[in-house]
């Protein structure tokens, strides 16, 4: 199931089966769309959106489909009504270039707004959107703290100094064989201590969470994916896990 | 017009002037009657397709015209007037389809030209040659410019184009019949059409191999009209020389049932290599020609000097492995298609063929590699690698020596490749719209093209061609005032320079030989042995060894965009697989066999062990005649299966199990999975489907109906991870998605765009954007044989034979020992499976085995 199929078969709130873990002691919620929520806080969490993702190549030449925006926010939508969130934290890199907030479509500029009235709203800096977005309300911060968690874009770089954090940035992915077949997935990606999210936005990509760039972040022992099925949360353990 | 090669030309001959009337004679040579009718043909100013058979002088054929041009113009230029400075321009262009192949013409070409004096500058330009000679040979043209497709879609792209391609008299397509299948052809026929518009007299000469169908070859060298029948070249056939001696393996060894490896047989191959001077060894995959490589030197007790050639080893590698062939310093060389084409090994006495040559054409032109004398017969082996095989050998053989020829048809051009050639245009220089579609519609393969689907294929290239009109602004070309279309930025034709071309690789690490070993990626690289896909590196985890340029390596992990090992390492090695490198069954050999099963008369030709099985088959199942498609059913273990035999290839088989098991599952069978080979297609489930058929609950006529390829296949294709991998394809031949290149790319951070993401959001917004229309046509032909799974369908309507068993048959047994093949096994699982496999067999054969 990926993301853009997601959007097209958006299944019952009741149908859905989600994984329900603990970051540091605090009680989370994965979401099979790929988002994280807070039931002590009401706190929903996206990560990676890359909003214009289409718009941003198409500026540099390259002609990708304009509907991806549409299509993700349509998938943020059906969270939000899903959880009712008071309070939602946009994990950075919710732009897929500096361009593009102010570029967005009046007809989406309208969706996101409805979106964020009544509630908080916090847009991580990321590194491809380091700015608070152009024309839009919410608070634009590089880090967060809440519920005993921080929430920052970019995972730091040692597992001890990040206990209770959680970040993006890596859209971690995550794959598993059976009888010859493969079978390759977004996922959340957690020891307990701390979290990655999966990238939320239709048309981003996933980075094998036994690539390098995971090196260091995570006790193997205690790593768990939690890979995004169609209308349930698979928990795989590291170790089951292909490269 | 046919020429008899055993005919002697007369004795001297006005045609050719000194000095090549000379060359030829102290050479002890005549020219030949086909070289001279080329030459005949070039003087009148015509085109013509020369088709020959290896060893006929081809090349030079297919050269003189321009030589004797060259020299000619050279001898009226008054003594002492210096060339002009600005030079000439190219006076012939000669395309290859293997930059070894324009390397190897290179060199043979010399020895004339040094040898006659010629004034004559001969050059190379490949993606290897370097940016600083590229850039001179831009200002200061050679006479004879010998290159690839992919270098012609960069000139005529270039600002250079027009002085370049001014004076350009010859272009020369060497194994044309290769070339033109693809849709690196169609590119390459839109680059021609672009020439002629440089050179509007240009002349074309073709060189190609047998072909079934000349006439396609004939019109793809000449500019064709619109509402005309197809304008043709001339033709000249040169007949076949000397017959090949092909023999199959004579084995005392026992045939596998199923695999691809020919491990059985490789001492009888080493035996043939040992006696003979110099052989050369096709397998028809890259796995193939490691897992051969390693076998042959595990036995090589003689130290014979063997060695491996495939396309993804280093370049300076296979240059080496070329340049020890060419001095005759091998015995021996495994290689895949990258050695398929007229690359002129002088000493190559043997050519070992190892699996099943899946074409009788392919079969012919890598037995052509032998001997490249056409008086001398050629000598092959064919080793079939199972029993399936042994039969598709035989037919093979057969069809050799009858001459029959299946090569693949031309094919429409595609609006992937035509969209890349109108950014290319634009590039170039601006153009009207209605200028381009004229150009466009004179190549072969466009010939046929609607106005509508042109300005639409402009469209993609503005902005993406999509119904929601938001990128106007960022428009790649734009319609200007003067009613010509002009590229928007000069940085869009930097991008296109870097996605040039049709061939797609999949995603290739770079491998780095270390000195240490277990000390991770983070130590000083050694030397590249080459590439390997990255979604094999991406199964492997550090101390893992593999196979590759016939070496045990250590996997130790992954650096940028290389993948670091070490040498040596325990365990057994996995052997990268790579996607793409097998060959479909033709449907002529498909034919052949089918006809040999049902002929017991023909048997004669086969093994004893293979015609015992078929015997044996007759005995307890039935062999279906040539028309009839074969069903059997049988229960093993608590499963249902159904095995049929259509001989379709793999690719329509799979398309067949993919369709069969949803209309199954609709008849509440219950189907659980299937299987799929080149020669048959199993399914299996948890409900008896042989009962099922008595009780009239299953209906064959139902089941196999035609009209499976309609909404079943629509549902289907939305799914399909092959339609994906097409449309990735068109996607970046068509630019919609830049390659990635090598350098530039960052691990770490996954900022690029992914084909099968873009394809799922295009496929809800717009089922009818172009792309998806080029994706679907592919489908139908390419990876999924869609034409071809109609085409059986159709066949068989009326002629199944359901035959039910209380067990397994013999014939079934080959692809019964494929199910729950995992790719990569370690030995514990290969012993799983050999215990499996005999118990499978033992049963088959009612102990007779």
């Amino acid at each position: 199931m990926n993301r853009a199929s997601a959007a097209q078969a958006l299944i019952a709130d009741e149908m859905i089966q989600t994984a329900e873990i603990e970051i540091r002691d605090t009680p989370a919620v994965c979401d099979p769309l790929g988002a994280l929520y807070l039931p002590e806080s009401t706190t929903l969490i996206v990560s990676d959106l890359h909003l214009e993702k289409g718009a941003a190549f198409a500026r540099r030449g390259m002609m990708l489909p304009p509907y991806d925006t549409a299509q993700t926010l349509k998938l943020v939508t059906a969270v939000v009504s899903r959880y009712q969130p008071a309070c939602v934290i946009c994990l950075g890199d919710s732009f897929h270039d500096r361009e593009g907030a102010a570029a967005l479509p009046p007809s989406s500029q309208d969706q996101l707004s409805g979106l964020m009235s009544g509630r908080d709203w916090y847009w991580i800096a990321g590194n491809h959107d380091p700015d608070h977005p152009a024309g839009l309300a919410g608070d634009c911060v590089s880090e967060l703290y809440l519920d005993g968690l921080c929430f920052r874009h970019e995972p730091l770089q040692t597992a001890g100094e990040a206990v209770g954090e959680v970040a993006g940035h890596l859209h971690p992915a995550a794959r598993v064989v059976r009888r010859g077949k493969g079978v390759r997935r977004p996922c959340f990606a957690t020891d307990g201590r701390r979290m990655i999210m999966p990238s939320f936005g239709v048309t981003t990509g996933g980075l094998n969470l036994r690539n390098n760039a995971f090196r260091g972040l995570f006790d193997p022992q205690q790593l768990t994916a939690h890979l995004l099925g169609r209308d349930r949360i698979y928990s795989v353990a590291f170790e089951r896990l292909i490269g | 017009m046919n020429i008899d090669s055993g005919i002697k030309p007369a004795a001297t001959d006005p045609k050719l002037p000194e000095p090549f009337f000379g060359w030829f004679g102290k050479r002890g040579w005549q020219p030949r009657p086909h070289q001279l009718a080329l030459l005949d043909r070039a003087e009148a100013g015509g085109s013509s397709l020369l088709i020959a058979p290896t060893g006929a002088g081809k090349t030079l054929a297919g050269f003189l015209p321009s030589l004797i041009d060259i020299a000619l113009k050279e001898q009226r230029r008054k003594p002492g007037a210096a060339l002009s400075s600005a030079r000439r321009g190219i006076h012939t262009l000669y395309v290859s389809p293997l930059k070894a192949l324009a390397i190897d013409i290179e060199r043979n070409l010399a020895t004339p030209v040094a040898e006659m004096d010629l004034p004559v500058r001969i050059e190379t330009r490949t993606g290897d040659t370097p940016q600083s000679k590229r850039q001179r040979q831009k200002l200061n043209p050679p006479d004879i410019l010998l290159t690839t497709p992919e270098q012609i879609a960069l000139l005529i792209a270039s600002r250079e184009a027009d002085t370049l391609f001014d004076g350009l008299k010859y272009v020369i397509f060497d194994e044309l019949h290769s070339l033109i299948t693809s849709k690196r052809g169609h590119l390459l026929s839109l680059g021609l059409a672009r020439l002629r518009k440089h050179c509007p007299d240009l002349q074309t000469i073709g060189l190609s191999a047998t072909v079934a169908e000349p006439e396609e070859l004939q019109a793809w060298l000449m500019p064709q009209r619109a509402g005309d029948g197809p304008v043709l070249s001339e033709r000249i056939v040169v007949k076949g020389g000397a017959k090949p001696h092909i023999s199959i393996l004579e084995t005392e060894e026992h045939v596998p049932w199923s695999g691809h490896s020919a491990r059985y047989a490789m001492a009888d191959v080493y035996q043939a290599i040992r006696e003979h001077r110099t052989a050369l060894l096709f397998v028809n995959t890259r796995s193939q020609a490691e897992l051969l490589f390693r076998e042959l030197w595990r036995i090589n007790e003689d130290d014979l000097p063997i060695a491996l050639h495939h396309g993804s080893l280093d370049a300076s590698q296979r240059r080496k492995v070329e340049a020890a062939m060419a001095d005759n310093r091998l015995r021996a060389v495994v290689a895949t298609s990258t050695l398929d084409l007229g690359i002129d090994w002088g000493d190559v006495d043997l050519v070992v063929h190892v699996g099943a040559p899946k074409g009788a054409s392919r079969l012919a032109q890598r037995i052509g590699r032998s001997n490249h004398r056409m008086d001398e017969p050629s000598r092959a082996i064919l080793v079939p690698a199972n029993r399936f095989e042994v039969m598709e050998c035989q037919a093979a053989l057969d069809a050799n020596y009858l001459g029959a020829q299946d090569t693949p048809p031309m094919g429409i051009g595609t609006y992937d490749v035509l969209a890349q050639h109108v950014l290319g245009m634009a590039c170039a220089a601006a153009f009207r719209a209605d200028d381009l579609y004229a150009e466009v519609t004179s190549a072969a393969p466009y010939a046929d093209l609607e106005r509508e689907q042109f300005d639409r294929v402009i469209d993609f290239v503005a902005t993406g061609g999509y119904a929601l009109k938001t990128y106007d602004r960022y428009a790649r070309i734009r319609l200007t005032k003067d009613g010509t279309w002009r590229v928007s930025n000069p940085r869009i034709a930097q991008q296109y320079r870097l996605n040039i071309g049709t061939i797609i690789e999949a995603p290739e690490l770079k491998i780095r030989l270390t000195r240490h070993t277990g000390r991770g990626t983070n130590v000083r690289g050694g030397p590249v042995l080459g590439k390997v896909e990255e979604s094999f590196v991406e199964m492997l985890s550090p101390g893992d060894t593999f196979l590759f340029a016939g070496k045990v390596l250590r996997f130790e992990g992954i650096r940028e965009n290389e993948c670091i090992v070490s040498k040596g390492g325990a365990g057994s090695p996995r052997i990268p697989a790579y996607a793409g490198g097998k060959f479909p069954l033709s449907t002529y050999l498909a034919d052949q066999v089918r006809t040999m099963l049902g002929d017991p008369d023909t048997w004669r030709a086969l093994p004893a062990q293979v015609r015992e099985w078929l015997e044996i088959q007759r005995q307890k199942s039935v062999l279906p005649s040539r028309g009839e498609l074969l069903i059997e059913t049988f229960p093993q273990g608590d499963r249902s299966y159904m095995v049929m035999y259509p001989f379709e290839g793999r690719l329509a088989h799979q398309t067949l199990g993919m369709l069969l098991t949803r209309r199954l599952e609709r008849s509440r069978a219950r189907p659980l999975g299937f299987v799929a080979t080149d020669y048959a297609m199993a399914v299996w489930g948890l409900r008896d489907m042989g009962l099922m058929f008595e009780r009239g609950e299953l209906s064959l006529a139902q089941l196999f109906d035609e009209d499976m390829l309609g909404d079943d296949l629509e549902a289907w294709l939305a799914e399909s991870w092959m339609l994906k991998r097409t449309f990735r394809n068109c996607a970046l031949i068509s630019g919609l998605i830049e390659r990635r290149h090598p350098g530039k790319e960052k691990t770490g951070r996954q900022v690029t765009v992914s084909a099968d993401l873009v394809y799922d959001v295009l496929r809800s917004h717009e089922p009818d954007h172009i792309l998806l229309q080029a994706t679907r046509h592919d489908a139908a032909s390419g990876l999924l044989d869609i034409r071809r799974l109609g085409d059986m369908l159709s066949r068989i309507k009326g002629r199944i034979i359901l035959n039910r068993l209380n067990r397994i048959s013999p014939l079934a047994v080959p692809v019964m020992l494929e199910i729950g093949k995992e790719p990569v096994s370690g030995e514990a699982q290969d012993d799983i499976l050999a215990e499996a496999a005999d118990e499978i067999i033992a049963e088959a054969m009612g102990g007779t085995r």
